[in-house]
Formats: C-alpha cells, structure tokens, sequence
C-alpha cells in the first residue's frame, strides 16, 4: 500500500511541473485583455529576466561551469534587432538572432570549455568586453557610427513573442531535466574525471549544454532591444546582464527549474519597486537582500519551501508508525 | 594474446619524465599488480592508459585497436573501466544512480530498463545492494571505493584499472576487497591493480610489474619479483 501511495504520488508529481506551467502561460497570454499597457511593460522585462535565469541554470546549474557570457548574447541579439528589425518581423529577428547565439557559442563552447573551473569563467566575462570593444572597432571603421537606432516594435508583440520564447525554453529545460543528456550534466558538475570515464562525451556534452543556454538569450535580447529606440555596444554588451542570472538562480535556487523562474521574478519585481519607490537606496536595499540570501538561504527559495515540504512530510511519516 | 599492449610508453611533466618508455603486455584473464614507490609513475600510466591525459610517444594497443590518442569515453566505450586513487563518484547522488551512470553510458544504444536491470545485478555483485538508496558522503571510505568499482563494472569493461582500491582499509575491508577482485576476474575480466598492501597484491596476482622513477624495473610472477635484489632495494626493503 505504502508502494501505491508513492506511486500515485509520482505520477502527479510528473504531471505537475508541465501541466501547471502550460496553465500559468495560457493565463499570462490573456493577460493583455486585463491589466495596464504600463503593467505588460513591466511584465516584459520580468519574463524576459525568467528566460534568462532559466537559460543560464540550463547549463551552469548542473555544471557548476559558472558562465558570465549571457550579456555577449544579449547584446548580440540587440544587435540584431537593431540591424535587421527594419526588414523583418520581430519573430523572425528574434529567431535568426537565436541561432546566430547558438553557432558563435558552439564556435567559442569548442575553444573554450577545455577550461575547467574559474578559468573557464574569467574567459566568459572577458568574452563580453571582446565583443563590445569588437563591434565598436567595426562600426567606426565601416559604418563610421558608434551606435544605431532600433526599430520599435508594439510592447504587445513583444510580450506574445517573449511568451512564446518562455514556453520554448522552459520545455526544453524540462526536457533536458529528464533526460540522458541531463544527467550527463548533472554527472560532470559532480566529477567530470568519473563522467568521461564512464563513457561520457564531456567535451561535446558541455558544448551542447552551453550552446543551448544561450540561443534564447540572443532571441531575449532582439525583443528588448525594440524597447530602447538606440543602443551602441557600451549599452548592448552591458556587464550587469551577465550577473543578473547568476544572482536570480541562487536567489531562487539552482537545482530545480522552478528555483531560476522564481528567483528571477522576485528579483525582477523587487528591482522594479525599489527603483521607483526608494531610488536613492535601491542598491543598498538590493545588496543587502543578497548577502542575507547568500548567508541564510544556500539553497535559494525553493531550498526553503523544499526544507518545509520535507519536514511536513517527515512529520506525517512519524505519525503513521 | 594479450589484451593490452604498450610500447615505448613516455610521460613528462616539464622536466620530470613521470613515464618513460615503458613497455608491458597484459594477458587476457590475468590479474596484474602494479607497484612501486610514490611517485614512480603507476597512476600516471593509468592516465595514460585510460585516456585522462595524452601520452608524449608510444602506442597502446587495446584488443587490436589502438587506443592511444583517443579520449576517455570512447577508450571506455572500448571496454576499460578505472577506478581513482581518490575516490571520485557523483557524490550528490545515491548508490543506486551512481552506478546507474555507468550503466547508462558505458555502452552505446543502452536501454533505461536494461540499465536499471545490470545495476541490481552489479550491486548485488559487489554487495552493496543494501545501500543503495544512501547518499555516497553518508557511506565510509571502503564502500565509496566498492561504490567506485561498482560503476566501472556497470560499463561493462573487459579490463578493469583498479588504482589502490585497498589503501585506507582496515585488515577485515582488505580480505572482502582481495575476494572481490578474484570475483571479477573469474567473471572474465582482466584487472591491472596499483596497489601497496603487499599481502594482498602478492597472493592475489599472477604477474607483477615494478616501476621505479617512471622506468619499469621488473616484471615477473610475486615469487620472481619478490627475490629481486634491485626490487627489494628500491621498494620491498630488507
């Protein structure tokens, strides 16, 4: 009896994480109909966030190949927007810009990911700068400018087009979650000696992971760029971006794929208040949010309601003998 | 016909020659000690073998296939499994899935069910079925190396590189680890086993190979190797 109960249970639970996903976005795309053309900006810039802590956690998470490109991917697709949004529909853009990510992080996965550890990461975040000094140097010498207008596109679009990118990335982030290819993941974050002698292409799996963490970052980037009429690399290829989904997944909590949606959404959120709320101390609040997150919660916020979950459970189990 | 077949084998760190052309043969069924003092180039040669690092010159033969050159998971793919001389295991996952790993990647086209299948058999085999739902930080020293060994046999390997299974073990774990070698070669896998618990490597293997700064100084059965006056010299003592 006690087998069918946990049976039962694991049945729902897979059941659960996509059911309940599909049903949260199906509300959020009617939510046009409801709310402030203020708010879906706002709602914008949180699922653009979600996407990119959720991309980022698909590799680095189970990895622990801490990676501070993301902001090369998102500048390289605001890059695209802003060159291509002329000629092409916004979905279009985001879907060439997605697959331009996709092959240069193949490109650098191959030069790079022989790197183990933080060097691997020093190389990510100067990745970022080679690129912004990069398109700096090619703008001046051939199109004699330093920045570029972007075309705008209506926040509408943009919001059924980042929805839609949500619901890509998250199913594939499921996916992977379950799959060979996913444990291959977990396996080289918890001894990658082990995993390549088990017979674990490492090379090739952490190529893949990475590449497939970054597409839907430069698909992101070509969205947002639409809201910013004008950008020159010091703005696209901005730092800030590449720490945002590192402080989102361990805020929310890195190993399971609610920890990044949720990290990022509160993240995201609270950003939002505090700058227009308090501006002046934003930062001060926001460090110190983090450090108490850090030091308290090393397993994010899921971690806790994970703790609290297991101690009810605990309780009942106590209970029945 | 030997399994494996290395000639010329050479490994230098810098300046340090850790290897340096050393040539051996395995023969198929056989257990092989391999011993030396520290530093003498016993695990180095494991790398090299298993692919963990490239070798400088020499080649490697594998069943007729030359495996030098290529990577760890295709040597494994190949059919050789190792252990390390720490013990490296997915430590944030049971047993059970540890082992899984290996089952699930060590040969092409394996299916989840058969996998699930070969690890039950595997634990029982080594005899840590009762574990296997524990996490490997939970387990002592002389089950994580079982635990080890457990998942390279899950690869189904048909040599196996056991690099000091038995240090660190007290004399009980020590007479449980020699059974459990045995075990396996008599399933029919060859073994090659670093090791410094002379009690156990001289009762348990057929042939014997000594290394001394990276060159190999002896190579002969326990009894041979043991009289040797430059082997006693270097490592056994008087």
């Amino acid at each position: 009896m006690n087998t069918n109960i946990s049976r039962g249970r694991l049945n729902a639970k897979k059941i659960a994480p996509p059911g309940l996903s599909l049903l949260a976005l199906i509300l959020l795309s009617l939510l046009p109909i409801f709310v402030t053309d203020y708010t879906i900006i706002k709602i914008n810039s949180i699922i653009s966030f979600v996407i990119i802590a959720v991309s980022w956690s698909i590799f680095s998470g189970p990895t622990g190949y801490i990676s501070l490109s993301t902001a090369a991917f998102y500048g390289l697709g605001m890059y695209a927007s802003a060159i291509l949004g002329n000629h092409l529909p916004l979905p279009l853009v985001m879907v060439i810009s997605g697959i331009a990510s996709f092959i240069i992080a193949l490109i650098i996965g191959v030069i790079t990911l022989r790197l183990r550890g933080v060097y691997f990461t020093i190389f990510t975040f100067g990745l970022v700068e080679l690129l912004r000094n990069l398109i700096l140097w090619l703008e001046i010498k051939f199109s004699g400018t330093r920045g570029r207008f972007v075309p705008s596109v209506d926040f509408q679009q943009v919001f059924y087009c980042i929805l839609g990118t949500l619901a890509i990335i998250l199913l594939i982030s499921y996916l992977i979650k379950r799959s060979r290819f996913g444990l291959a993941l977990i396996g080289i974050g918890e001894s990658e000696d082990a995993a390549a002698h088990i017979g674990i292409n490492t090379t090739l799996v952490k190529v893949l992971g990475f590449s497939i963490s970054s597409f839907a970052v430069g698909a992101v980037g070509a969205a947002m760029a639409t809201r910013t009429n004008y950008i020159d690399p010091g703005i696209a290829f901005n730092m800030l971006m590449s720490f945002m989904p590192v402080l989102m997944a361990i805020f929310g909590g890195m190993s399971t794929i609610p920890g990044p949606i949720i990290g990022a959404a509160v993240f995201a959120y609270l950003e939002e208040l505090l700058i227009t709320k308090v501006p002046e101390y934003f930062m001060i609040i926001f460090g110190a949010i983090m450090i108490i997150a850090i030091l308290f919660l090393p397993n994010g916020l899921t971690g806790i309601a994970g703790k609290l979950f297991k101690r009810r459970k605990g309780a009942g189990k106590n209970a029945n003998t | 016909m030997p399994i494996l077949n290395a000639t010329g084998v050479s490994k230098a760190f810098g300046g340090l020659k850790a290897v340096s052309q050393v040539d051996f043969h395995v023969a198929e069924g056989e257990i092989l000690g391999l011993i030396g003092p520290n530093g003498a180039g016993k695990s180095t040669l494991f790398n090299l073998i298993s692919g963990a690092i490239p070798l400088d010159s020499g080649t490697i033969m594998f069943d007729g296939v030359k495996i030098s050159g290529k990577k760890p998971d295709k040597i494994c793919r190949l059919g050789i499994g190792r252990t390390f001389q720490t013990a490296q295991n997915f430590a944030g996952m049971s047993l059970r899935q540890n082992v899984l790993m290996g089952a699930l990647f060590g040969k092409k086209g394996q299916s989840a069910t058969q996998a699930a299948a070969d690890v039950d058999e595997i634990l029982d085999f080594v005899g840590l079925t009762e574990l296997c739902d524990k996490q490997v930080s939970d387990i002592p020293l002389a089950y994580q190396k079982r635990l080890e060994v457990a998942r390279a046999l899950a690869t189904k390997p048909r040599l196996l590189m056991l690099d000091e299974m038995m240090a660190g073990l007290n004399p009980t774990e020590v007479a449980e680890a020699m059974e459990l070698v045995e075990k396996i070669r008599n399933s029919g896998i060859t073994v090659i086993m670093i090791e410094h618990v002379m009690k156990a490597i001289m009762s348990i293997c057929d042939r014997i190979i000594v290394l001394h700064h990276g060159q190999k100084i002896a190579d002969g059965t326990p009894q041979e190797v043991s009289s040797m006056g430059t082997v006693i010299e270097v490592y056994l003592g008087q």
